[in-house]
């Protein structure tokens, strides 16, 4: 008999779940040690708490209604749960506040690229601790959590939520524009881009620059540029670098054309990449208002990982490293055999 | 470096694949190899992949290939709104220009019978093979329609009454005008475009620029 589940969801059988699990008590480890207490919220809570954050960052994508009318939604991840609880549970707590947790979330997604409706995450939320040092912090502990986990070629992008908008803003684009122009750096649509700055009333110079900032990204060189608009928002990113241990350092993708799809975020975002896997294995950012508008204002900065794609980014390393071992072998091999016997040794050493 | 910069590229065969291999030759890629293997899929010493334009930005998304070239009207199928679905997560990089075509909507020649349609059934049935680009068009334009999708000629099926209008690609209208159909409204005009995997724009950074930057200013 086949009982289907949701499209999106999934059963974790033993194997797997030992895998996890060895991936989530290396991350565990690193959090706590560095001072992250872990919490559990609900998986529902009311539509209207989640609203608060306002609904574009919360975008709840299954919402029920209750036994008496109210609306519960599932969580579409775990930033604004935990800014409701430092609110109320922590109204009165002496900041900075840490905070880690492990924990499934929901959103609207599609299961072919590898979205899952219901994916669990691990992260940190970091609140009253403002930019530069609460960034660098929280950037310390991704590169702990997975030089833990055994990821050896991540790479952790990091760029300025503010620094396009001031830009947009720095050379007179209105409001209403400049949210247009957003749209299509956030769909990554640069040809499209182009086609609505040419529609607006804009110098060469500055439409040059809106063209070429955001698809700056590399080393430090990147930060020692674009002066002008987006100087204060280099000036912070280089304020972090300048914090970051050599080893974190060198990890980093200075990227100022970085954004990310939710609305909460004000000031530094980042994302985790890995040449094993061809999307994002998490982020994060900076998100100084939102505690504000659950009542606590205090500047805060977190980030989560996507532990499914950790697990299969960790895979897809491992057998890079199987397949250059056997090419190693079979190259040694070959000289007394040829190409048969080798071709034996890649295909043992294939899953 | 190679002179797709050790990237994998995903090439789509048809309509696009010679213009596209022309462009790759004034780059410097000896393309005659993918030239002369029809069924050839995989050209590992050039990082090329062939498919169906349609799957390049399946592969691109996944990171199975670094970059590739496809159609907009791929990437518009792929990402109308009206599928319920976001886009597909890749960059869109280069209007390459060429593959240059218009995404119509079409009726046979005389009184509209779309219009009639409307008028007096409230719906238009359209056959497509761009089921998401209709839908999403006639969304937009706040009209009701039944999409009809066809794998095969679509031209075929208001010349048999199956639908009273058809949306399609059309390069130079000749294929319409040989079935005695008119276009009535253009939707989106179409060329090939650079696409390029959201991971690989990061860690491959400096090849994908650099082919950015010869295929700018070629």
């Amino acid at each position: 008999m086949i009982h289907p589940i949701p499209s999106g969801t999934r059963d974790v059988l033993p194997d797997e779940t030992r895998e996890l699990r060895t991936i989530t008590e290396a991350v565990r480890h690193v959090f706590e040690q560095a001072g992250y207490g872990e919490i559990y919220t609900p998986a529902l809570e009311y539509e209207a708490v989640l609203s608060r954050s306002d609904l574009r960052a919360a975008r709840p994508a299954f919402r029920v209604f209750d036994e008496r009318g109210q609306v519960l939604a599932l969580r579409s991840d775990m930033t604004v749960p935990i800014a409701r609880v430092v609110a109320t549970r922590y109204a009165n707590s002496e900041p900075p506040l840490r905070f880690c947790y492990f924990a499934h979330s929901y959103r609207a997604g599609r299961p072919r690229a590898r979205q899952a409706r219901e994916f669990l995450q691990a992260g940190v939320e970091l609140i009253g601790s403002p930019a530069p040092h609460g960034t660098a912090e929280v950037l310390t502990v991704i590169c702990r959590a997975l030089d833990a986990c055994g990821l050896r070629d991540y790479r952790v992008g990091l760029g300025d939520a503010s620094l396009y908008p001031d830009l947009l803003r720095g050379v007179g684009v209105s409001d209403e524009d400049a949210a247009r122009v957003l749209d299509r750096l956030v769909e990554r649509d640069f040809v499209g881009l182009e086609h609505e700055l040419s529609q607006l009333p804009l110098d060469d110079a500055a439409m040059a620059l809106l063209l070429r900032v955001p698809q700056q990204r590399g080393g430090a060189d990147v930060l020692r540029g674009p002066p002008g608009p987006v100087a204060d928002a280099v000036a912070g990113m280089r304020r972090v670098q300048e914090l970051l241990a050599p080893e974190v350092g060198e990890r980093i993708i200075f990227d100022l054309g970085l954004v990310r799809d939710l609305g909460y975020y004000t000031g530094a975002v980042f994302e985790v990449y890995d040449p094993a896997l061809g999307a994002p294995i998490g982020g994060g950012g900076r998100y100084d208002d939102l505690l504000g508008r659950f009542g606590r204002p205090l500047p805060a900065v977190g980030f989560a990982l996507g532990v499914d794609r950790l697990h299969v980014a960790l895979a897809g390393e491992e057998r890079q490293i199987d397949r250059a071992e056997s090419v190693d072998r079979a190259e040694s091999v070959g000289r007394a055999e040829p190409v048969d016997r080798a071709d034996q040794v890649e295909q043992a050493r294939r899953p | 470096m190679s002179p797709t910069n050790d990237l994998i590229i995903a090439l789509p065969r048809g309509a696009l694949f010679e213009p596209t291999l022309d462009r790759l030759d004034r780059l410097g890629v000896d393309t005659s190899e993918v030239r002369a293997n029809d069924r050839k899929l995989v050209f590992e010493e050039l990082g090329i992949i062939t498919m169906r334009p349609s799957d390049v930005p399946t592969y691109v998304e996944a990171g199975a290939a670094d970059v590739g070239i496809t159609g907009k009207d791929v990437l518009l199928e792929q990402a109308s709104p009206a599928a319920g679905e976001a886009r597909r997560d890749v960059y869109e990089l280069v209007d390459l220009g060429y593959g240059r075509c218009t995404m119509v909507l079409a009726t046979a020649g005389g009184p509209d019978p779309a219009l009639a349609a409307l008028r007096r059934l409230g719906i238009v049935r359209v056959a497509t093979k761009y089921p998401r680009i209709a839908a999403s068009h006639f969304e937009e334009t706040g009209r009701q329609a039944e999409i009809i999708e066809v794998k095969g000629s679509v031209e075929l099926a208001p010349l048999t009454g199956l639908v009273e209008a058809i949306v399609d690609l059309s390069a130079t209208g000749r294929t319409l005008g040989e079935h005695q159909l008119v276009v009535r409204e253009e939707i989106a005009r179409c060329t090939a475009r650079l696409i390029a995997n959201p991971v690989a724009h990061k860690l491959k950074a400096r090849a994908i620029d650099d082919l950015v930057e010869r295929l700018r200013a070629d």
